[in-house]
């Protein structure tokens, strides 16, 4: 090869690794954002995000609230004419996002975490402790008594275990966990 | 035929019947099930959200423990720990740079030779000839929407078992137990998924568009294979209810809970009293059958 330089913004070096795809062959046509379940709490449609990335405006795009909003139903992803993975370059974003320390919807990035820490902390989900955290680090968005109501029938129902289930493995996961963020140097 | 059994976290929480319907139905199939040894969490649906590598490593801890156990196929009733498990291993084979950054965590070798189904798939292979003769009860009164959701059908390049748009497999199910399949349109429909506690608003929008949909094209019950898509379907109907007082209630089954009915087993045994919606008018009806037959 010729001594030919690209000079790629760092940012879309990071997007195209995580995703292994180019961006560019997006034509706009709009399929994704015709599909999008989401489309219609988002201020920005799906299409627009992958735009913004084509533009190199990729503050915008990692700032959206759309990314977060982003349900990964993979409907954009199975109908895309480019077969672009589009559900995939959400998981990107959300990534970098996180890394960048830019969390536009606080809520959906805080049950992920608590979602994480239940695994991190038993080796599988354990849904009181999730609701728990989750709810505990989300104590402004007022949702704190939402979902009061289902709890105690689930908990009759035997829907809810009162105790956690921990698996003799919980070391090794947490040890995977540790290795991980050791590693990335993040949370 | 021992299949390998990943029942997933769900399955032990809100999902419980699934479990319970499932291991009933194949006790009177005559099929074993063995579960992957000290199974941990898939991941599914907030590691990938966040974490590239750390969600290929959730799954795949699965992948060797089943592995090591001497496993040649895994089957998940969960359709997100299905996706997760059948995605993972299939981008591992793919990435080699990747699955040792994984392997590193794991401290383990994936082979990737693991037959991974869902619950479909699952009972394809058992043969839907073996539920038509060991049917005790006619379901031929109840019209079933066939609700696939998302992660069941759309596995990207990971693989392909029914088609994306129209797929038609649980159909076939179905109406080996007798019930009607009916033609309707949000078989694929997203119904939220994870944004159930952090975006009750969108789960609540997005639910009842499917639910209003299945009840104008005559359906008395949604069957479907996923946890999440159940609680979201079967649980959320109390929130519509609250802001749309004319909303009619419609039963949410799992395939499995629509099969043991149809082998004659009570509603529960199947775990079918742990619904939101009741399900006694059903029961009632698949009683009286019973009665009558005898």
């Amino acid at each position: 090869m010729s001594g030919h330089h690209s000079h790629k913004d760092p940012l879309l070096e990071e997007i195209e690794h995580l995703t292994s795809q180019n961006t560019s062959v997006c034509y706009q046509c709009g399929k994704c954002s015709a599909g999008c379940p989401i489309r219609d709490f988002a201020e920005e449609s799906p299409n627009k995000i992958i735009r913004y990335i084509q533009l190199g405006l990729y503050e915008k795009a990692l700032k959206s609230k759309t990314i977060w909003l982003c349900a990964s139903c993979q409907t954009c992803t199975t109908r895309c004419p480019q077969k672009y993975d589009l559900a995939r370059l959400m998981d990107a974003l959300r990534q970098l996002a996180i890394k960048k320390g830019y969390k536009p919807d606080r809520a959906v990035y805080k049950f992920h975490k608590a979602f994480l820490k239940q695994i991190k902390d038993h080796g599988r989900s354990y849904e009181l402790g999730l609701v728990r955290d989750y709810k505990l680090s989300n104590i402004a968005s007022l949702t704190l008594f939402q979902d009061m109501d289902v709890a105690p029938t689930m908990l009759l129902k035997g829907k809810l275990g009162i105790l956690p289930h921990n698996i003799k493995g919980k070391k090794a996961i947490e040890k995977m966990f540790k290795k991980y963020y050791d590693k990335k140097g993040d949370e | 035929m021992k299949t390998g059994y990943y029942p997933g976290c769900s399955l032990e929480g809100t999902g419980k019947e699934f479990d319970i319907s499932l291991k009933r139905v194949l006790k009177d199939l005559d099929v074993e099930l063995e579960e992957v040894d000290d199974w941990s969490c898939c991941g599914a649906s907030s590691a990938h959200g966040v974490n590239h590598v750390l969600s290929l490593a959730l799954p795949a801890r699965n992948l060797t423990q089943a592995q090591n156990q001497g496993l040649t196929n895994i089957m998940a009733p969960c359709a997100a720990c299905y996706n997760r498990l059948l995605s993972t291993q299939s981008s591992l084979m793919k990435d080699k740079v990747v699955k040792a950054e994984v392997e590193d965590l794991l401290e383990d070798k994936i082979n990737g030779n693991l037959e991974i189904i869902n619950v479909i798939e699952y009972f394809q292979k058992i043969g839907v000839d073996k539920i038509i003769e060991k049917k005790k009860i006619d379901l031929s009164w109840l019209n079933v929407a066939c609700y696939y959701g998302c992660l069941l059908v759309r596995l990207g390049d990971a693989g392909k078992f029914d088609d994306e748009e129209q797929p038609t497999s649980m159909e076939d199910i179905v109406a080996a137990t007798g019930a009607k399949p009916i033609d309707w349109n949000f078989k694929t429909e997203c119904c939220g998924a994870a944004h159930s506690i952090s975006h009750t608003e969108i789960v609540e929008s997005l639910t009842k568009k499917i639910l209003d949909n299945a009840m104008a094209h005559d359906a008395d019950v949604i069957v479907l294979a996923c946890p999440m898509c159940h609680s979201n379907l079967d649980m959320r109907q109390l929130n519509i209810k609250k802001h749309h007082p004319d909303q009619k209630e419609i039963p949410v089954l799992y395939l499995t809970e629509l099969i043991g009915m149809a082998l004659g087993i009570d509603g529960e045994e199947l775990g079918m009293d742990k619904h939101f919606i009741n399900t006694r008018q059903l029961l009632d009806v698949q009683q009286q059958k019973k009665v009558r037959k005898v």
